[in-house]
């Protein structure tokens, strides 16, 4: 499994950073060990749902009650979720932080996460939802922070795509199956 | 029973705390009994009033939190059952009212009209007090002990299909959604 600790404290330390108190998750073989962090962290509440439309309504409840809330899912997950979104967050108008893993993009070994790769950004353009990639370790703290501000100044989702070469540098060099 | 003298038994109850209310025919029977800005009603999404609701009670777990559901909503996100036994908080009730059938879409039964017993689901998660009532008074006094509990709890009220003569709500829902959100300032988040 070439996932990168490092680039999962990175991402978790930025969602720190820029204020997360709440984290409502579904493990993907890219999320777990920014799950893991986010479950051995006294500060924060890790919510561990059974599908993901249930952390989106976790998230929209957390800010409707002052605490800030990130959604960790992949992109299937997304995928899985938009009716919560459009009609719970987009509908009333709640911010989101939408951290999102990229599968079936560029470098993807596993054909089944190929359609779903396809998807995510069109449905995501096709939604209106405001989408960046998080790539490159050093642009991340920032990136996270800037997307928090837009969702809550815009009162909409906002999404991070985990790009496979910020999680998985290796299997850049060297394409290998990543697991489910 | 109906759910309107069940909402009517616990009105009182409900003061201070956050209500998050499915759509349909329970938001509308207790915006009707009063509405208060610490009461939210979701609209759509069905399925996820739960959701929110444990969202709001892990941010605030000083304020008591009640989730007011209907049977289809719950099944629509019948995962949410386990998700709540794992998380949820000391300070959060969740009550199904169970009429059987999908009532604002024109009465078409749910699986609950054929036996599916939620409470039994409920208690498979783990939530051992999970428990049906029948009566309004059985309702209150169920309500008033299980927001006195200091656990999580799951409470179904079987009631007869029977809503309001309308759906409509003087209320815009970005109105009850930030007075809302207002209404819950005065608490500090966690």
């Amino acid at each position: 499994m070439p996932v990168s600790q490092g680039s999962a404290k990175i991402v978790y330390g930025a969602l720190r950073a820029a204020g997360v108190r709440l984290v409502a998750a579904l493990p993907e073989s890219w999320l777990t060990p920014v799950i893991a962090l986010a479950g051995a962290d006294p500060d924060v509440t890790l919510v561990e749902v059974a599908k993901e439309e249930e952390a989106v309504g976790v998230a929209m409840g957390a800010h409707l009650a002052g605490a800030r809330a990130a959604v960790l899912m992949q992109n299937h997950g997304l995928l899985a979720s938009v009716n919560g979104i459009v009609s719970g967050a987009m509908l009333y108008r709640i911010p989101l932080l939408l951290v999102v893993s990229d599968r079936g993009h560029l470098g993807e070994t596993d054909p089944w996460q190929t359609e779903g790769g396809k998807a995510t950004r069109p449905l995501l353009d096709a939604l209106g939802i405001v989408w960046d990639e998080l790539e490159d370790t050093e642009e991340v703290e920032d990136r996270v922070a800037d997307a928090v501000v837009l969702a809550e100044s815009s009162l909409a989702p906002v999404a991070l795509l985990l790009t496979r070469r910020l999680m998985c540098p290796e299997s850049q060099v060297s394409p290998r199956g990543d697991g489910p | 029973m109906r759910r309107l003298e069940c909402l009517a038994a616990v009105h009182a109850d409900l003061a201070g705390a956050a209500v998050v209310t499915n759509m349909g025919a329970v938001a509308a029977e207790l915006h009707s009994l009063g509405h208060r800005e610490t009461f939210f009603y979701l609209q759509h999404a069905m399925g996820l009033a739960s959701s929110v609701g444990l969202g709001v009670a892990l941010a605030q777990p000083d304020r008591k939190v009640v989730i007011l559901d209907g049977d289809g909503s719950v099944l629509m996100n019948l995962g949410t059952l386990a998700t709540l036994a794992r998380h949820g908080p000391p300070n959060l009730s969740h009550v199904v009212f169970d009429n059987g059938v999908f009532l604002s879409s024109g009465g078409t039964p749910t699986p609950t009209a054929d036996g599916v017993d939620l409470t039994a689901v409920a208690r498979g998660t783990g939530i051992d007090s999970a428990r049906t009532v029948a009566t309004p008074d059985g309702f209150a006094a169920a309500v008033r002990e299980d927001m006195a509990a200091g656990r999580f709890t799951f409470l179904l009220a079987k009631v007869e299909a029977v809503g309001p003569a309308s759906f409509h709500m003087d209320l815009h829902l970005l109105e009850n959604r930030f007075a809302f959100a207002r209404a819950l300032s005065a608490q500090p988040a966690r």
